[in-house]
């Protein structure tokens, strides 16, 4: 952190940290109007912004789904979706140029030149059919005019700078045959190479796992700082923003409900509207423990293996092996909740679908009250289905869109031969329960938000009146104010009807929240188990400890912010360009 | 129902959107009332011989006479039945095929799924017309066998669009979250997947049908259709010979054949645009 303090007063082009807002913007949004076609559920998807880019700094635009924060970023790109979205009214002023009123031959002249841009899924906004290096090559062809051994020359040396090992192998690799973090990592080169003066990141860290997270905050922290890049960095998460910003906007509705310097932001919060979403987001203290030992084992996991094999084809020699979970072994008590937490192809997602028996598992036995599930033939199995039970991750993929909510809700009781009008009356309960209203029956699931479908998935879930709950990522698709009604729902849910819980996940703080033990993965194998306080608070394996320092906002500069640890000391600057 | 418009009227409304189909769907029901009216209108048999051979069309008859004195207009109205039913039926038998055969290779997957995948392949590697005049030859024509040798050369496409449907509807969630309840592979099939397929399917049938037209034309053309049924294909056939001396012989019945499969396309294009969910709240 230090270092960046040092490292930032030179050149004096008046762009200091106290000037920085106030005169000499690099970039200017003034009461930005960006109009949604006619019955569309709002009239604007931004209505009167206005905002400030300063040279050499990292403004953060947060927001939750909906809040028109990446809207106002494509506005700048000129990339709305014309013509049914299109700026209606201000200006977007950058060196000279209203970029809301240039023709489109200025605008790319602008693009990638001087105001360039980062993704959130590297996966699609790189072209898949074309290797890296020419990918970054055609950026300078087609704006510098460089082509040949020059081009390449630069390219490695671009890769070299966003630290890609390797870097010359490389410019001949694939997007597949990169992985995510490197994928985001050649995007972030590709907008670099022709030093832009601004560059917008939409969400570019958002589909990257924790620890890979980390390592692409600091790399656009360390480039904007030696590049004196202005960057709009738009994200959802409080915890990134503590990592990365040097000023914050909140935008909410598409209007800026707060702006100002971070740490000012996030240590006293101003709008009503800040203060409920730092607040929703989850604290890295687990909750209080909970005598467990003596309660009766519900579902016990011993030595389950699970192996993927691509069979070799007539033109594909040798087939490939991948372990996705590896001799596991866990129980879970009557009134627990375990869970599970890794990062993407740890596991944890099969794991869960071999205890749900979605998938069968190739070894190992899962008892439940002492009967091994994976012995059982399909048929015999669908009795023991009503007993395990299923939240899945993804609202809008989980439920059948051609089925009201009470036929989702009540086909599992009909299914295992409770009457009709038992199986509806029994749904109204549920659907009350998990707080909607009785009405929403007869509707049908695109009429309903992400979180209330999620609702819905855990009503479906409970119609069985299962003993364990198996919940699979379920709020990692939801904004953070609505995560925490689920996360209270499914909490209280619990208790009340005394379930046991399997709760995977990959966030850590959601974990603390709702987890009496933790179970990490890494690579298929469990390689820590303990209750959650022994886990968060002394973590034993290195694995571990890297996962809670990747967390963003758990930084020195997070700490002090006055979210996550609730640290009693609040105000002392986020900010490391602070004269 | 909290929603502003019922499901039907949603759907006739995108519909209506797409002009051409909206217009297609007028003509194509007026071809139908004409088929279905057609004894109606020409009580006569459509073979029966009504004047002079080779008589010009706008005169005494709409359409003309062929060499032999038969009226073409009667032809093509009577002859209509014949080529909406086989169209029809011969789709109705290759849908189904297809949607077992590629429901099945889609959903279970594994040794199935290379069996029916390799037999289907094995079905298109045959020009479907010549397989077509193949079949009708070794089964005798008949109404029977030219539907039969329709429906054999068109469910491959079908059953191929219906197992990439169902590889992708197999790992959505909400088909997991049925397995997990406990239901059987049968009902997942039919409640669950299916009915999430049908907009797919319903589009291409409507583009087969047309498909089946044109092949049952060919066939009769070539003289292979049931010669006790007037048929489009016939009358065209009947004419070639006559084309340079008496065109309307031929062309008529060849305008009824395109304007129908024209319909018939631009109606299938309108179905994929009003079941399609991604236009459905576009405006």
């Amino acid at each position: 952190m230090n270092g960046r303090v040092v490292a930032m007063p030179v050149a004096g082009t008046g762009a200091t940290a106290e000037t920085h807002a106030s005169h000499g913007a690099l970039l200017a949004i003034r009461n930005l109007r960006v109009d949604l076609p006619p019955g569309a559920d709002r009239a604007h998807a931004v209505d009167g912004v206005s905002l400030d880019l300063a040279r050499d700094e990292i403004l953060c635009v947060v927001g939750e789904s909906g809040s028109g924060k990446s809207v106002m970023a494509r506005a700048i790109m000129g990339l709305l979706p014309a013509p049914h979205v299109r700026v209606g009214a201000g200006e977007i002023l950058f060196g000279g140029d209203d970029l809301t009123r240039v023709s489109e031959a200025r605008l790319r002249e602008l693009r990638g030149k001087d105001v360039a841009m980062i993704f959130q899924e590297p996966m699609t906004a790189l072209n898949p059919v074309m290797t890296i290096g020419r990918q970054i090559g055609e950026v300078l062809a087609v704006h510098g005019g460089i082509v040949g051994r020059d081009a390449r020359k630069r390219a490695a040396e671009i890769m070299a700078s966003v630290k890609l090992p390797d870097a010359e192998a490389m410019l001949d690799a694939y997007p597949h045959q990169l992985s995510g973090g490197q994928r985001q990592r050649a995007m972030i080169a590709m907008a670099l190479i022709l030093g832009p003066r601004v560059l917008i990141a939409d969400e570019p860290t958002t589909a990257l796992d924790v620890t890979t997270q980390a390592q692409i905050l600091a790399l656009i922290r360390d480039l904007q700082r030696e590049k004196r890049t202005g960057v709009i960095f738009i994200t959802h998460d409080f915890g990134v923003v503590a990592e990365i910003a040097d000023r914050v906007a909140v935008m909410q509705h598409g209007r800026v409900v707060e702006a100002g310097r971070c740490e000012q932001v996030l240590s006293a919060p101003a709008h009503p509207y800040t203060r409920k979403l730092i607040a929703a987001v989850p604290s890295l203290i687990p909750r209080k423990a909970r005598t467990l030992a003596g309660a009766p084992v519900v579902l016990a996991l011993r030595g389950v293996e699970k192996t993927y094999r691509t069979r070799p084809g007539v033109f594909r020699a040798g087939g490939r092996t991948v372990h996705a979970v590896r001799d596991a072994s866990l129980t879970l008590r009557r009134d627990e909740t375990l869970g599970i937490v890794g990062e993407s192809g740890s596991g944890k997602s099969t794991l869960a679908r071999c205890v749900a028996r979605i998938v069968d598992a190739d070894g190992g036995e899962v008892l439940l009250d002492g009967v091994d599930l994976q012995k059982l033939s399909r048929r015999a199995m669908r009795v023991y289905h009503r007993r395990v039970q299923m939240v899945f991750q993804d609202p809008y993929g989980s439920l059948n869109p051609r089925q009201s909510v009470g036929d989702i809700i009540a086909e599992g009781p009909i299914v295992h031969g409770v009457a009709r009008s038992e199986a509806w009356r029994r749904a109204a309960e549920l659907i009350e329960l998990v707080g909607l209203d009785g009405k929403a029956l007869a509707r049908y699931p695109h009429e309903f938000s992400g979180g209330q479908r999620q609702r819905i998935g855990i009503a479906r879930a409970l119609a069985l009146q299962p003993e364990v709950l198996i919940a699979d990522e379920p709020v990692s698709a939801l904004d953070v104010s609505v995560q925490a009604q689920v996360l209270r729902l499914l909490a209280d849910i619990r208790d009340r009807l005394h379930l046991s819980m399997l709760f995977i996940t990959h966030d850590l703080r959601v974990a603390a929240q709702v987890c009496d033990t933790i179970a990490v993965m890494r690579d298929g194998a469990i390689v820590e188990y303990g209750a959650a306080a022994d886990v968060f608070g002394a973590p034993r394996h290195e694995y571990t400890r890297e996962l809670f320092a990747a967390v963003p906002g758990t930084g020195s500069r997070y700490q002090r912010s006055g979210i996550g640890y609730n640290s009693p000391d609040p105000g002392a600057g986020c900010l490391s360009t602070d004269p | 129902m909290n929603s502003p418009e019922s499901p039907l009227a949603g759907f006739g409304r995108r519909f209506r959107r797409n002009r051409p189909a909206f217009y297609a769907a007028w003509l194509l029901g007026a071809i139908v009332l004409l088929a279905l009216f057609a004894p109606l209108l020409y009580p006569r048999d459509p073979f029966a011989i009504v004047g002079k051979p080779f008589l010009p069309p706008f005169g005494e008859y709409l359409f003309g006479t062929d060499q032999l004195g038969r009226d073409v207009a009667a032809g093509i109205a009577r002859g209509a039945i014949t080529s909406l039913l086989i169209g029809v039926v011969a789709t109705v038998c290759a849908m189904t095929i297809g949607v077992v055969v590629g429901g099945a290779a889609g959903y279970f997957g594994g040794r199935v799924d290379a069996l029916s995948m390799r037999t289907t392949e094995a079905f298109q590697t045959v020009p479907a017309f010549i397989f077509a005049i193949v079949l009708v030859a070794i089964l005798s024509p008949s109404l029977e066998s030219t539907i039969i040798a329709i429906a054999v050369v068109s469910w491959p496409p079908m059953a191929r669009l219906v197992r990439g449907e169902f590889l992708a509807m197999k790992n959505r969630e909400f088909v997991q979250a049925c397995v997990s309840l406990g239901m059987s592979d049968l009902r997942v099939i039919v409640r669950h997947i299916l009915p999430n397929c049908a907009s797919a399917i319903v589009v291409t049938a409507s583009l087969m049908v047309a498909t089946a037209i044109l092949i049952e034309s060919g066939l009769s053309f070539l003289g292979l259709g049931d010669a006790n049924l007037m048929s489009w294909g016939y009358l065209i056939g009947a004419g070639r010979t006559v084309l340079r001396t008496a065109w309307w012989v031929c062309a008529f019945p060849g305008i009824a054949i395109l304007l129908t499969v024209l319909s018939i396309n631009l109606f299938g294009e309108g179905l994929n645009d009003a079941l399609n969910p991604r236009l459905r709240n576009a405006t």
